[in-house]
């Protein structure tokens, strides 16, 4: 009888994972950690505290070559990619012509191509995409040697800089080949946790000497996808699929400042016109930070209200910030329920909970900015 | 009486005529760390298999649902202020709430702890 069940992928630190007693769960097609037994919100803040390591191999790279890569991906990002200098990263979002977004991505000037980072549940209709549209000799390669882990927290570079005393002068969002323990890695200063830290590419034959080298380190726990999520709600950072994606615009979700100025003036992506249209003249609805009152957690299509009663938006992510110690969540409102400050009604198990718009995030950005 | 426990992973101790429920160590275990509980006013009727509380941990919300008929007559205080404490001690001071019973015979119908712990390996 044929099996219909899809296998689920394993990253190459699946072993490692199973071996420190991690719960894994679906995700994106691959069986991820959701959390180890120090659990979520151990593990959320220790990151806060000290430093964790993040398996993100599911996410997709991507190089890009040719003379004309710069130019033709811009057709696809609202980003200035030209004024990126070598070994410098930027966070974009793939637009479509509807001027909504495909995906939210990160992209480096690795000097001689691009260095793309998508997200796994994406990454394959990204790369028809971009093979769709990236004309004038751009050769795209899929990098699937690779894993992908991430260091996040204060200790981040106290501790990577053991093994490459470079990275320590590394500034946010900067890009280096470095060999950490002797191993050939692409290094980016970056992260999804509001935390200092890097995102390490390193590869698949070498990724679990340098996860267990790295877990070997006293300050060093390793993190699941479960705090992963909590970390980056509390630093007020979307989720593709929850806070943006097809149904939302760069504008809407408050991420104006990716449309960067030559591009707001010169438009030429995907959705320019609809996008620069709201740029000007704004647009319906905004991505926000809400906090609740009291102690109960407002989940995702948790529905928003006015002190009439009326539905104004919806909640795309909510639940419990372990360092907030109380419930947090960000979603979108009708513009005119926007400002900080604004109270609000949240719908939970039939109840309106009073909650508050706040300003992102709920735990400051520790970047490091040299 | 021992503890009796139902197949959605509560347990119920009756004594006097009333029933302590709360959810198990293994419930509390597969839920992780437990933020918020939302327990039932007192005076409410409950109905078994229906919903009664609802649980969250940093990812998610869960129902617990009654194990029997009754009403609500003390619900646990203490979890607002403290709700790991459902982590730290389901089985005893973590219990949600205590209900009079309709029908002191549903409780047949549960299981006693060896059948729960030949339940909970099977799964």
């Amino acid at each position: 009888m044929a099996d219909h069940q899809t296998e689920l992928l394993k990253t190459a630190l699946y072993d490692l994972h199973v071996e420190l007693g991690a719960k894994m769960v679906p995700f994106a097609g691959y069986d991820m950690p959701v959390q180890y037994p120090l659990g979520v919100k151990g593990e959320h803040l220790h990151t806060r505290a000290k430093a964790g390591l993040f398996d993100v191999s599911h996410m997709g790279q991507v190089r890009l070559n040719g003379e004309h890569r710069v130019a033709e991906l811009e057709k696809l990002v609202p980003g200035d990619i030209a004024i990126l200098k070598p070994g410098r990263t930027r966070y974009s979002a793939f637009t479509n012509d509807d001027g909504t977004i495909l995906d939210d991505l990160m992209i480096t000037n690795a000097g001689d191509s691009l260095f793309l980072v998508i997200n796994a549940a994406c990454k394959d209709d990204d790369i028809v995409h971009m093979r769709a549209n990236l004309d004038n000799g751009v050769e795209l390669i899929e990098i699937d040697d690779r894993a992908l882990m991430a260091l996040q927290g204060p200790d981040a570079a106290r501790v990577l800089a053991r093994f490459a005393p470079s990275v320590a002068d590394m500034k946010f969002m900067s890009f280096a080949e470095i060999d950490i323990a002797g191993i050939a890695c692409f290094v980016t200063r970056s992260g999804y946790t509001g935390e200092d830290g890097y995102e390490i590419s390193v590869p698949n034959e070498r990724a679990e000497e340098l996860a267990r080298k790295l877990l070997a380190e006293e300050e060093v726990e390793a993190i699941g996808l479960g705090a992963r999520d909590s970390l980056r709600l509390e630093a007020g950072l979307c989720l593709y699929g929850n806070d943006i994606d097809t149904t939302t615009t760069p504008v809407e979700g408050d991420l104006n400042w990716i449309i960067n100025k030559r591009r707001r003036e010169e438009g030429g992506f995907k959705g320019s016109d609809i996008i620069l249209d709201q740029l000007a003249n704004g647009a319906d609805r905004k991505r926000v930070g809400i906090k609740p009152e009291g102690k109960a957690p407002a989940r995702e299509h948790t529905p928003v209200l006015n002190s009439d009663g009326e539905e104004i938006g919806e909640i795309t992510s909510g639940g419990f910030g372990p360092t907030v110690d109380g419930p947090i969540a960000m979603g979108y409102v009708a513009i005119e329920f926007a400002a900080p400050g604004t109270k609000v009604d949240l719908m939970v198990r039939g109840k309106a909970r009073p909650a508050e718009i706040v300003e992102l995030p709920f735990a400051p950005h520790r970047y490091y900015r040299g | 009486m021992a503890k009796k426990f139902s197949q959605e992973h509560e347990w119920v101790e009756y004594e006097d005529g009333v029933a302590t429920v709360g959810i198990t160590d293994y419930a509390q275990q597969s839920l992780g760390d437990i933020v918020y509980v939302e327990l039932p006013e007192v005076g409410k009727k409950l109905t078994k298999d229906g919903d009664a509380a609802v649980v969250e941990s940093v990812k998610a919300a869960s129902d617990v649902y009654a194990p029997l008929d009754g009403v609500v007559v003390e619900a646990n205080e203490e979890l607002d202020d403290n709700p790991a404490l459902v982590n730290e001690a389901p089985e005893s001071d973590g219990w949600f709430f205590r209900m009079e019973l309709s029908d002191e015979s549903q409780l047949d119908e549960l299981m006693d702890e060896a059948a729960y712990k030949d339940f909970v390996e099977g799964l």
